[in-house]
């Protein structure tokens, strides 16, 4: 079973307390009805679904509940590391494969 | 004269006889006892830091703010679920709900006194009967006595507190109190083998 730190209850957790939530920092338009069909299909529809690394939101569903963001390498499935939701893209990542 | 007499023996013999949850199931094999707890108080308290305060002093116990961990005074136990959740439990009678009515900062407490049931397990392999279905480390390490967490049991969710090294209360909706105590059962006598 796969551990993923909750970056809230400061602790790696089994999987099966969580449930993965897409793709991570995808913002919303602050003006919806000015958004064009283009741009909307591409904020609604559209996800990178690279091969690698990939930034996602997670949630920490039967534990403390909070959101909170993962990025994993999807080809072995390893959790590079997790951050509290609202925190940037980090700049630097620990142990990651160039 | 006999009207009255009649209205006062309905009141005393309520029509309707009212069955808790698991009402008398308990359940003792080798290593293990299970046994439902008498009903209690609660509230699910939704609260930001700077309220933590003022309703720690109308609850009368200090709400935890360290992950995995609670806190207990005088019959009244506050379980860290989210770092803006508690979940408190009275065993003493006096509402919790009442308490936090009277405090006039933001926070937001429902009564939930209802809504859970409480297993206790007890014994030796009280740890191995849990982990048969709660993928958490149990170990005292971890998990040491007093330490209380929002986790799952086999398909339920359950909120899970140490009360001593081989002492655990078990909280779950009383919808699914007939699935986690069969659950239980099942795993005691396995535990127990």
């Amino acid at each position: 079973m796969l551990l993923i730190r909750c970056p809230y209850c400061e602790e790696e957790r089994p999987e099966l307390e969580f449930r993965n939530a897409g793709e991570a920092h995808i913002a919303r338009s602050a003006d919806m009805a000015a958004t064009s069909d283009d741009d909307f299909e591409k904020f609604f529809f559209i996800r990178s679904n690279p091969k690698g690394i990939i930034y996602e939101r997670w949630r920490h569903m039967h534990g403390c509940a909070r959101f909170f963001n993962a990025v994993r390498d999807t080809v072995s499935d390893r959790f590079l590391m997790t951050y509290k939701a609202g925190e940037p893209k980090p700049a630097k990542l620990p142990g990651a494969f160039e | 004269m006999a009207k009255a007499a009649a209205k006062e023996s309905a009141a005393a013999a309520p029509s309707v006889e009212r069955r808790p949850a698991l009402a008398g199931q308990e359940l003792s094999v080798t290593g293990v006892t299970l046994a439902v707890l008498p009903p209690a108080q609660r509230i699910s308290l939704r609260a930001p830091d700077a309220s933590v305060a003022a309703l720690s002093k109308a609850l009368g116990v200090n709400l935890p703010r360290k992950p995995k961990t609670s806190a207990a005074k005088a019959g009244r136990t506050a379980l860290w679920l989210g770092p803006d959740e508690w979940l408190v439990i009275d065993e003493v009678g006096k509402d919790p709900l009442a308490d936090c009515a009277e405090v006039t900062v933001l926070h937001s407490a429902v009564g939930i006194s209802h809504r859970n049931v409480a297993i206790s397990v007890i014994g030796p392999a009280a740890a191995a009967t849990i982990n048969s279905g709660c993928p958490q480390d149990l170990s005292l390490d971890v998990l040491p006595v007093g330490a209380a967490s929002r986790t799952i049991l086999g398909k339920a969710e359950i909120v899970l507190l140490r009360i001593a090294a081989d002492a655990f209360r078990v909280e779950c909706w009383r919808s699914f109190s007939d699935y986690v105590f069969t659950f239980l059962s099942e795993a005691a006598g396995d535990a127990a083998a």
